[in-house]
């Protein structure tokens, strides 16, 4: 297939759960915020998470105030990875391959844009109370999977959408643990007490992946938590589980054989899966787990531009004006 | 009222009726129409009207409006009563434009090489030299089985006696025809007895027509040439027409940046790399085909697609520089070139035309401004014209002077009263304006649609069918007899 339609496909797909995950961040620090109200809200973790602290410090002034962080998060129209912006994104680049994607998928993307831009419009009630909006953000990614599984041929764009998703999927669930990482514990002490229960389950609920959880390990213990939101085999969410599906998508677009790599996209992917694969909790806990994935986050993104140079970048741009 | 809608209030007008010789009788091969829509059902009218409208949105067949921001898509509106052409005059019109077509693809080529018509001095040279559609880039050039006009839309009209006429060629880039398929798809659903008891000739072939017609232009005669649909993207206003083209016919949907001029050869980038490509079916103007040849500042084009266009190394439908033969001047030189090439009179006349840059003429049309249609020479869609009838003192000062100072530009035509046909209006149905736009696809020979784009004035009184001006649609069936 062409590559600017792939290319299409594939960044539709990952603005699309970028938005969608957003939203399940926000929805975390809201469970925590109503869960634990003898402690002052605390919004400024999300914004760390993100990697764009600087940028949001430059624009609002008085700092992460639960306001300047929603408004910040999902509806600012100038920063790129809010959620309205994404929507914004995912929707033109949908536009350009409306022959290509299901009719029902474009009417998905299209209530959600316009739910978000009606949220902007008039955004008190949304400050005031986010969990309504994120759980329809919720609704409308779990529709969108939907529709990917039963509606769509499973061929290459297919494929290319998988390839996105994961990948996308990937690196926000790594970023929802870091919540935890960034948050604060009133003292010390507070370590393996009620409090610290509660942010780990806000964890499991943000990923929809509580019940799951409970069925495979029972009681909340921080270390199992982790460990099934990174290394998991059969939770959809889980880190590895995603960079396994994007690993099948990459072969199966190629035809080459899964433990080979016909190039450098498959060679990162591979190496990741292997690693992650060969790993254990402790291995991990000894050299911290923020660390972790924050190496980790890094080497996603060596993985996407490396897709990017093999399949959509066929003639590199700069090499194409050298020749005019 | 007891029953639905009927035509006895139905008032023909001073125009020429499609539908109706006299109140109330009806013109042949319209009867079956006629008895069919004044059978149903209070409201049955209108409720059919809605389903087609709904119909359309859910196709998403819609069109980009310039100059707005967000949420540009628009359906083009529908009337649901269809315009009927009978089959002998369907004939007359299929053997006009086909004579039409064959004289202006002589005229391009001679024009791009041996100029003897100019050289005979039937065309005047600078005319054609100094129109806009004329590309030096092109001189010499011969492409695959001599044609250059691969797909024209003409826009055709009746007067106030019911005659025929050629209005413009429109021979660079038409678009609409993709209305013409859904305005079919649609209507079948609306109306299906009558279209099925009235016999009416098909126009889904289309697609296969101009599949048919790329594969017999490419290059080597290959088994299976590579086709692509080259568009401006997503913003075009024909856009939706672009893709679905592509989806019909599985040619590929390529945007200027899709593709890459390497080794003497375009290709298109893949997730396989690049694929070598032998047709190109543009919607992209010369102007921004390649900024190595023309424009320098086009984004749309391909570096460098030029010279592979002239090594012979890919076809590209409509040739570029046929719009030397859309000139709404040279359009006043039609007759002459097909009786110079063809030594036959037109069967389809043109508009009578007075053109600018010749001093009687001018002087003429700048007495006569508040009667004549003035259009400029390379405009279209319905923009930088005048027309007479309608104008205010101050718009004909001011197209007085653009004529003066630019003469060549401008030609005026006597403002013809256009044929008119019913459209539901509310709960009756009132006459509009109306103009036909035949599909004309030439390889290997030239074949017409059996149907085409009825577009219609819908603002009352106006004459100007313009989907840009508040125009609409019907469907047009072309009889298979006469009714």
């Amino acid at each position: 297939m062409l590559s600017r339609v792939a290319e299409s496909i594939y960044w539709m797909s990952r603005y699309l759960e970028r938005a969608e995950n957003v939203a399940r961040f926000i929805d975390v620090n809201w469970r925590l915020a109503l869960d634990i109200p003898e402690q002052d809200e605390q919004w400024g973790p999300l914004i760390m998470i993100t990697g764009d602290y600087g940028d949001f410090l430059e624009r609002y002034e008085e700092g992460a105030t639960r306001e300047n962080t929603l408004h910040y998060l999902t509806l600012n129209p100038g920063y790129p990875n809010s959620v309205l912006s994404c929507l914004r994104a995912a929707r033109e680049n949908a536009r350009t391959i409306r022959e290509m994607i299901p009719s029902e998928m474009w009417e998905i993307i299209n209530a959600f844009y316009h739910d978000a831009e009606s949220v902007a419009r008039d955004p008190s009630a949304f400050i005031a109370d986010p969990a309504a909006f994120c759980r329809r953000a919720k609704q409308y990614g779990l529709a969108l999977g939907g529709v990917s599984l039963g509606a769509m041929a499973h061929d290459e764009s297919w494929r290319f959408f998988n390839l996105g998703q994961s990948l996308e999927r990937a690196d926000k669930t790594s970023r929802i643990l870091d919540v935890k990482y960034f948050i604060l514990l009133p003292s010390l002490q507070d370590v393996g007490t009620a409090l610290d229960y509660i942010q780990w389950t806000a964890l499991l609920r943000a990923t929809s992946g509580l019940q799951a959880y409970r069925h495979r390990h029972g009681r909340i213990a921080p270390q199992k938590v982790a460990e099934f939101l990174l290394l998991d085999q059969e939770f959809p969410r889980s880190v590895l589980f995603c960079l396994m599906t994007a690993q099948r998508m990459l072969h199966e677009i190629t035809g080459s054989r899964l433990t080979y790599f016909s190039n450098p996209a498959e060679k990162d992917l591979g190496l990741l899966c292997a690693q992650l694969s060969y790993t254990s909790m402790e291995d991990i806990l000894k050299h911290g787990l923020h660390e972790f994935t924050d190496n980790l986050q890094t080497r996603m993104n060596t993985a996407g531009n490396a897709i990017f140079t093999t399949f959509f970048d066929v003639i590199p741009a700069i090499d194409q004006t050298a020749e005019q | 009222m007891d029953g639905g809608m009927d035509f006895s209030g139905y008032e023909p007008g001073g125009f020429y009726d499609e539908m109706f010789e006299a109140p109330g009788r009806a013109r042949p091969g319209w009867a079956l129409l006629k008895d069919k829509l004044e059978s149903l059902n209070p409201g049955e009218l209108g409720t059919r009207q809605s389903a087609a409208e709904k119909a359309f949105y859910d196709l998403g067949v819609t069109f980009t409006v310039y100059g707005r921001a967000e949420g540009t898509e628009k359906i083009f509106p529908f009337d649901i009563i269809p315009r009927i052409v009978l089959a002998s005059q369907w004939r007359r019109i299929e053997r006009g434009l086909t004579q039409r077509i064959m004289a202006l693809n002589l005229f391009i080529h001679d024009v791009y090489n041996g100029k003897e018509i100019l050289k005979d001095g039937v065309v005047p040279s600078d005319l054609v030299l100094s129109a806009q559609g004329y590309f030096k880039e092109c001189e010499g050039l011969s492409p695959p089985l001599g044609v250059w006009c691969h797909i024209t839309g003409a826009d055709l009209i009746r007067d106030h006696k019911g005659e025929f006429f050629v209005l413009e060629d429109n021979l660079r880039s038409p678009s609409g025809v993709s209305y013409v398929l859904a305005n079919r798809a649609v209507l079948k659903q609306t109306l299906p007895q009558v279209f099925a008891a009235s016999k009416v000739r098909p126009v889904d072939e289309y697609p296969s027509l101009l599949l048919d017609m790329l594969h017999a232009i490419a290059p080597q005669r290959a088994d299976s040439p590579q086709v692509g649909l080259l568009t401006p993207g997503v913003y075009n206003s024909a856009y939706y027409e672009h893709s679905y083209l592509a989806q019909q016919t599985g040619m590929e949907l390529v945007e200027g940046r899709d593709l890459v001029v390497r080794d003497g050869y375009a290709h298109m980038r893949t997730t396989r790399g690049l694929v070598r490509v032998d047709v190109l079916y543009r919607r992209v103007g010369e102007d921004f085909l390649d900024p190595k040849v023309f424009r320098k500042d086009s984004l749309l084009g391909v570096p460098g697609i030029m010279d592979v266009y002239r090594a012979g190394r890919i076809s590209l439908a409509n040739a570029p520089g046929t719009g030397v033969a859309d000139d709404k001047v040279i359009y006043a030189y039609v007759p002459k070139i097909i009786k110079y090439y063809l030594d036959e009179d037109p069967i389809l006349p043109n508009v009578p035309t007075y053109l600018c840059s010749n001093p009687k003429e001018r002087a003429y049309v700048l007495e006569n401004l508040e009667k004549l249609v003035v259009k400029p020479a390379n405009e279209s869609g319905g923009y930088g014209m005048l027309v007479g009838p309608a104008s205010t003192a101050a718009k004909r000062e001011e197209f007085a002077m653009l004529i003066r100072q630019n003469p060549r530009n401008y030609m005026a035509q006597p403002t013809i009263m256009l044929s008119r046909a019913p459209v539901i209006v509310g709960d009756h149905f009132e006459g509009r304006h109306v103009d036909l736009r035949p599909y004309i696809v030439y390889g290997d020979k030239i074949k017409v649609l059996p149907g085409g784009l009825t577009r219609v004035a819908l603002v009352k009184d106006s004459l100007v069918v313009n989907s840009s001006q508040g125009g609409g649609s019907k469907d047009t069936w072309v009889l298979s007899g006469d009714g």
